[in-house]
């Protein structure tokens, strides 16, 4: 049944705003600037919104504040939040709702003014009873404890941590939209400040604003809109724990579940991806995404990386937008990775577009390697 | 009708500790231990959980050092977070003292000691 929404629906426009830093302006602003140029881009109106899916950082109830916001009375709503992951979760019950009738057309947005309201990353995630006591910096204290394990067992280094940094830096140089850029090597990663050892302040992604969205509709619409639409294939989420303490091998995530499960739906195979788009909140990330999904095995992600790999011009095309460690990463970055999937699907990345670009996986994280969620998006040709 | 006011596990625990206790819970039927503590076994759902006294010694799963900047006097604020498998299988987050943050190993023997942190009796441990 799950395949049966193979190219039922697809993604008919995208926006972004406040890339990088947006002073003077609330996360509210940044997300409905995003929901217009969404809507702009498909050539469809605020008016025809029906389905809102949303989630912020500060927001308890999000599809109630931005429906209020924009004016959206929508006929389904779902404010799912799974940290980063939760637009990838959006997708995929967006596709559910809009092929049952519940909705037309569905908007998913986020919005952040992290950056520039303070500076620090921000969450309302509960503190956790068992963890808090020893003073843990959630999220970073339990991703430098993964890359510590997978360190440990599979031989991981620190210079294969910072290659991934590296080649993120490389696609961010070829993005006019990223915020950091300039040189950086693999050195440079190395001697940057230790904050959670073995993760280096160049480990860890940006802090900045930001704000994305998207529109879907069903597919027999979406040839009529503006833009060449780009087809939802398949999406699955997994979870397996809370608190990195419950996890119960770190070094296995649960994309290992739902990665397969996106491609089964999907129906592509690993081989056939031409862009993997993972959720890249520290260099660990990208090593565990990339074997836990199957493009190489179990503890080779680190070798993997090596040599300019994931770079522009290397075996596999990762994170093209420069990812959370260079481009964007404004508290929960998940809306990000769809943006830059449908942009190279479209053909519409300029100096940084890969060719050919029918396949994206697109991979959310949620919490401290806790929600997976995988998404699949091709082109035309692939229905 | 009302349920009878009784303490729930979690301030079972936290009672055990304050009397200088590690205690952990397992099933009867099972034999299954279960740490954080619930009113039932996580995934299999047997609510026969029994508190058993943990023979506090466990080995390193993961650590880091939290890097800080240094105390006013100029000597290191930094401070260890590490994973810890307790012998009895069951899994905790907490730190190890007694050497320097940064010499914890994965593998290290390590033994519980129950220590006062911010007034409240927690779970440390030391290289056993």
């Amino acid at each position: 049944m799950a395949r049966a929404l193979r190219g039922k629906v697809a993604v008919v426009g995208t926006g972004t705003a406040g890339m990088g830093e947006a002073p003077g302006r609330s996360a509210i602003e940044l997300l409905a600037e995003a929901a217009l140029a969404a809507l702009d881009d498909a050539g469809l109106t605020l008016a025809e919104v029906d389905g809102l899916f949303t989630a912020t950082s500060v927001h308890a109830f999000p599809t109630l504040s931005v429906g209020e916001y924009l004016g959206i009375r929508p006929r389904f709503f779902d404010g799912t939040n799974v940290g980063g992951s939760s637009f990838e979760a959006h997708l995929l019950h967006a596709a559910i709702a809009l092929e049952a009738g519940f909705c037309d057309v569905a908007l998913i947005a986020y919005g952040s003014n992290q950056r520039t309201a303070g500076g620090k990353f921000v969450s309302f995630s509960e503190p956790y009873p068992w963890e808090a006591p020893y003073k843990p910096r959630v999220p970073l204290t339990a991703y430098a404890l993964a890359a510590s394990r997978h360190m440990h067992v599979y031989g991981t280094t620190r210079e294969m941590l910072a290659e991934v940094a590296v080649a993120a830096r490389a696609w961010a140089n070829l993005n006019p939209q990223a915020f950091a850029k300039g040189p950086l090597r693999v050195e440079d990663v190395l001697a940057s400040r230790m904050v959670s050892d073995p993760l280096t302040v160049l480990d860890c992604c940006l802090v900045t604003d930001g704000a994305a969205a998207c529109v879907l509709t069903r597919a027999d619409r979406a040839k009529d809109l503006r833009k060449p639409p780009i087809y939802y294939l398949g999406a699955a989420g997994a979870q397996w724990h809370r608190a990195i303490s419950s996890m119960p091998d770190l070094t296995i995530t649960a994309a290992a579940e739902s990665g397969p499960r996106a491609l089964a739906h999907a129906g592509v195979s690993i081989s056939e991806v031409n862009l993997a788009m993972l959720y890249d909140a520290f260099t660990i990330n990208t090593i565990l995404f990339l074997e836990d999904l199957g493009f190489c095995p179990k503890g080779e992600g680190g070798r993997f990386v090596q040599g300019g790999a994931i770079a522009p011009g290397g075996r596999l095309a990762v994170n093209t937008n420069g990812g959370g460690l260079s481009c964007v990463h404004p508290g929960m970055y998940g809306m990000f990775l769809i943006v830059e999937a449908v942009t190279q699907l479209r053909g519409e990345a300029g100096e940084r577009q890969i060719r050919p670009c029918d396949v994206a996986l697109v991979h959310g994280n949620g919490g401290t390697l806790s929600s997976q969620v995988t998404a699949v998006l091709g082109s035309a040709r692939t229905l | 009708m009302t349920t009878e006011p009784s303490p729930g596990p979690e301030a079972q625990f936290r009672a055990f500790l304050a009397e200088g206790r590690l205690m952990v819970q397992r099933s009867r039927t099972t034999g299954r231990y279960v740490f954080f503590p619930r009113i039932a076994v996580p995934g299999s759902g047997e609510c026969d959980l029994e508190w058993v006294e943990a023979s506090g010694l466990g080995t390193v799963y993961a650590t880091t050092v939290t890097r800080q900047r240094p105390n006013p006097d100029g000597s290191s604020a930094d401070y260890n977070i590490a994973l810890i498998d307790l012998d009895e299988g069951v899994r905790m987050m907490s730190r190890v003292e007694g050497l320097p943050p940064a010499e914890v190993r994965i593998g290290m023997r390590v033994k519980a000691r129950i220590a006062t942190i911010d007034g409240a009796a927690q779970v440390v441990f030391d290289p056993a």
